[in-house]
């Protein structure tokens, strides 16, 4: 056994990677041995991605170097990497699998280009094997039904079954069970607890305190593309693996809490869903409240519900004593709830205006009296904002895209600052952004807060330091912590971000 | 000519940024202005070499060969704007005409009435349309391509598929007793005195109008504004409180109508519901909008681009067929300049576009 361990070590050395100026991996080095089961833990643009693209044969590393069994690893494409006996369950579900095809085909699909492979398909055969397959996984499916037909669930484990019919020696999973139900995940950490025996080396990235509890045998954690902790010694440190990952180099920036003002947002036994608890919130006037927690945790979902995409499953809001239900994002503007989305590329920039028409956007009406456009009154409010969020730009005209990332989100959260809004939400607001666009930022949203109330959600928990007059932590599609941003207590914010003590008001995944 | 003179479209014409090296100026101004520049060295060609190209009544003619595809280029630029695309203009003007037709021929209606019906019928194509690519997530080509095969097929039943014209016989064996009536044929044979008698018909001057409309539409009002927020991030627009879905089907009411304006203009020209007319109108009306893209770098559908691009086609025809080319070369020729003009919009603009950075 110890001799099979050994075989099946892979050692990443010193691994760098930059794209353009931004470096997303500063020298890495990770052992990966056999026979036991390595959770990676990072936050959003730690590198997780980038690291799993390297050892996978997507992305070449720009120095360092990777050992496979202490033969040196140099991953030239998907495929090499494959052979090399290093396999991947990517998070995104859909390219794991093929949706047109029956699951059969999807279970031997890496057969049919195997050299060798004949120019006819033996069905007969093909259904053997994949029977076969499925059956070691203890994997229970009519290998005849067509993918499509199939839950997101089954996908995932089919794209597993795939990875595994390869006999890997190394086996990434990149987040597999954000879409199981804990009976699907339960059988999949069987089916780990398996492979594990036989040898292989396991890396699980994940941000499931539950599944990590489950399944981990020791733990790295990654933050802004570096190593900041292993833990390996039973009993695991958990509460230590998620201080490494999300961080807590007290922050410079001293918060002073102001008197805050009546209660302008006011959620009562909302429930995000109908598995999750009842959570109730009131965020006051000139106050800001740093909504924090894990991937998965909830946030989106109750931004949403703020902003009029989704409905909750049960609870009332209020806004300014009024029952606030909005149907659409044009009706909770009208009622003035304002939403900075995150991911700006996707939710927020439009690339082809210049900075001048891309904050103007959700105020147009504003801008045109009898529906004509008044380019200077454009201008006017655009200019305001460059000077209030300081702005790198030659002018309001320049286009979007000539801007850098910190200077693009300053564009997006002075859209939504220009006017004036009894309840302003901002999700994400650092994302790609770097320290001083980021204090910029954090600058103007407290500057400017007097007026209405501002919950801004973040997932590292410096930003929620930086920003906020009070601190919320959400776990498991509801709130398990409340905390003043003056004294507050570290620990137990980050037992709470990282579940350890919902676990009594959850039910964990057993 | 309005057209010429207009001011450029405000989105493209700023001033260049101070750092950009000579290089890069020639480049950028040549993106800007070599259409047009081109546009201008045909006519200084042509006028030196045939005979009788220089001239109000050739320059007429230009325009009216190229008013009702202009004015269908001008509708489906809308759909472009909001990144969706519209084929189903084509068989929305040879329906009009039909529609037209029948109205005055076979049901013995006014003008007025069957202006009217084709106005509408243009609208509920439109709307259609827009539902089901906004409500039932049809895919835009696929979906206006399926409304192209079913007016195709629908504008020839009423009739088993024959042409209308006065005093024809009717399916059940009457003959129709209706005619175009001249008000109707007015919309397509009348022609303006301006400086010389005679000498400016109703479509071109249509076609100057709606060109207008859209331009001032699309660059000067909100709801153009948003039309190409739409057309560039959907989602973004969408989370900026802007009822995308109400655009979007706007978008292809708006082609619905200005091709059925062209239709109406076509069967008065004409005076008879041709079966066979308007085959040419689809391809050459989405070439127009597609040229429009490398009029003045704007690398995106424009009103201006368009009527401009539906000009330069018709220009070329013009001056090639007086210097004696024969006509089958004409197809030739417009894809031509299309795939030029294709080459100006994406190959230059995205190196320019890459050499910003």
């Amino acid at each position: 056994m110890a001799e099979l361990k050994h075989r099946n070590q892979c050692r990443i050395v010193g691994i760098e990677k930059a794209f353009g100026p931004n470096r997303v991996l500063r020298g890495i080095d990770l052992a990966i041995p056999g026979g036991q089961i390595t959770v990676l833990m990072g936050a959003n643009g730690a590198g997780k991605s980038t690291l799993v693209k390297i050892l996978c044969g997507v992305h070449t590393a720009d120095a360092g170097h990777i050992e496979l069994s202490d033969e040196p690893f140099v991953p030239t494409s998907p495929a090499h990497a494959i052979e090399a006996g290093v396999v991947t369950v990517h998070q995104s579900i859909n390219d794991g699998v093929i949706p047109d095809l029956d699951v059969s085909s999807n279970l031997m699909l890496d057969g049919l280009n195997a050299p060798g492979a004949g120019f006819f398909i033996r069905e007969a055969g093909l259904r053997k094997n994949a029977r076969r397959i499925a059956s070691t996984m203890g994997f229970d499916i009519d290998v005849r039904a067509p993918v499509a037909d199939l839950g997101v669930a089954e996908r995932q484990l089919i794209a597993i079954a795939r990875a595994m019919a390869k006999e890997p020696k190394v086996l990434i999973l990149d987040e597999p069970t954000s879409s199981l139900s804990a009976a699907e995940a339960e059988r999949l950490f069987r089916l780990l607890d398996n492979l594990r025996e036989t040898g292989v080396a396991i890396l699980y990235i994940s941000h499931r305190m539950s599944d990590i509890r489950r399944i981990a045998d020791r733990i790295v954690s990654m933050r802004d593309g570096q190593i900041t902790g292993t833990f390996e010694d039973a009993p695991l440190d958990y509460e230590g693996a998620v201080t490494a990952m999300l961080g807590h180099a007290m922050t410079q920036v001293d918060i002073n809490v102001p008197e805050r003002g009546e209660p302008v947002l006011v959620l009562d036994q909302v429930q995000l869903s109908a598995q999750a608890a009842p959570m109730s919130l009131t965020v006051h006037r000139n106050e800001v409240v740093a909504i924090t927690g894990l991937l998965g945790s909830g946030k989106t979902q109750l931004a949403s519900v703020l902003f009029g995409i989704a409905q909750p499953h049960a609870g009332t809001i209020k806004l300014d004593g009024e029952t606030y239900q909005p149907a659409s994002p044009e009706d909770a503007i009208r009622t003035g709830v304002f939403l900075c989305p995150k991911d700006r590329a996707s939710n927020g920039l439009v690339p082809d205006f210049d900075i001048a028409q891309n904050m103007s956007l959700p105020f147009l009406k504003r801008h045109s009296p009898l529906s004509f456009l008044n380019g200077g009154s454009e201008r006017r409010t655009a200019k305001r904002m460059i000077d209030q969020l300081g702005v790198v730009c030659q002018s309001s005209e320049d286009e979007i895209g000539t801007l850098s990332g910190g200077n693009q989100q300053k564009v997006m959260v002075g859209r939504w600052m220009a006017e004036a809004c009894r309840l302003l939400v901002l999700d994400e607001p650092f994302q790609g952004v770097d320290i001083r666009a980021r204090r910029d930022i954090g600058r103007t949203i407290r500057a400017t807060a007097s007026k209405r109330a501002t919950i801004v959600f973040v997932a590292e928990l410096d930003e929620a330091l930086e920003i906020a007059d009070r601190i919320v932590v959400m776990s498991e599609e509801t709130i398990v912590g409340e905390h003043r941003n003056d004294d507050v207590d570290l620990n137990t914010i980050l037992a709470q971000v990282s579940g350890a003590t919902s676990a009594s008001a959850s039910p964990d995944r057993h | 000519m309005t057209t010429d003179t207009r001011p450029s479209d405000s989105g493209t014409t700023r001033p260049l940024p101070p750092s950009m090296d000579r290089g890069q100026m020639l480049m950028s101004l040549g993106i800007r202005y070599g259409f047009l520049c081109l546009l201008l060295g045909l006519i200084v060609f042509f006028s030196l070499t045939t005979n009788g190209f220089a001239g109000a009544r050739s320059a007429v003619f230009v325009f009216q060969s190229v008013a009702i595809t202009g004015i269908l280029a001008l509708g489906v630029t809308c759909t472009l704007v909001v990144g969706g695309f519209d084929l189903s203009i084509g068989s929305v003007a040879t329906s009009a005409l039909m529609l037209s037709a029948y109205v005055m021929v076979v049901m013995e209606q006014s003008a007025f009435v069957a202006v009217l019906a084709c106005l509408v019928m243009g609208a509920l194509v439109g709307f259609i349309n827009g539902l089901l690519i906004v409500k039932m997530r049809v895919p835009d080509l696929l979906a206006t391509l399926g409304m192209m095969f079913l007016l195709i097929g629908l504008q020839r039943i009423p009739t088993e598929g024959r042409s209308i014209s006065a005093g024809m016989t009717l399916p059940g064996g009457e003959t129709a007793e209706g005619t175009f009536s001249n008000a109707f044929l007015w919309l397509g044979r009348h022609r303006f005195d301006f400086v010389l008698e005679d000498l400016i018909p109703v479509p071109v001057v249509v076609f100057l109008i709606v060109g207008v409309l859209v331009w001032v539409f699309l660059e000067l009002t909100r709801h153009g504004r948003l039309m190409y927020a739409i057309g560039s991030n959907e989602r973004a627009t969408a989370l900026a409180g802007t009822n995308v879905n109400r655009y979007k089907i706007a978008a292809y009411m708006i082609s619905g109508v200005l091709a059925s304006i062209g239709g109406i203009l076509l069967a008065a020209r004409l005076g008879r519901g041709d079966i066979a007319s308007g085959n040419n109108l689809l391809l050459d009306s989405v070439a127009a909008a597609l040229i429009g893209f490398a009029v003045l770098g704007a690398a995106k559908p424009n009103a201006f681009g368009t009527a401009i691009g539906a000009l330069f086609v018709g220009i070329l025809l013009q001056g090639l067929t007086m210097m004696n080319a024969p006509y089958y070369t004409q197809d030739f020729v417009k894809g031509a300049v299309l795939v030029v003009a294709l080459v100006f919009t994406f190959a230059l603009s995205a190196r320019k576009r890459g050499g910003g950075h």
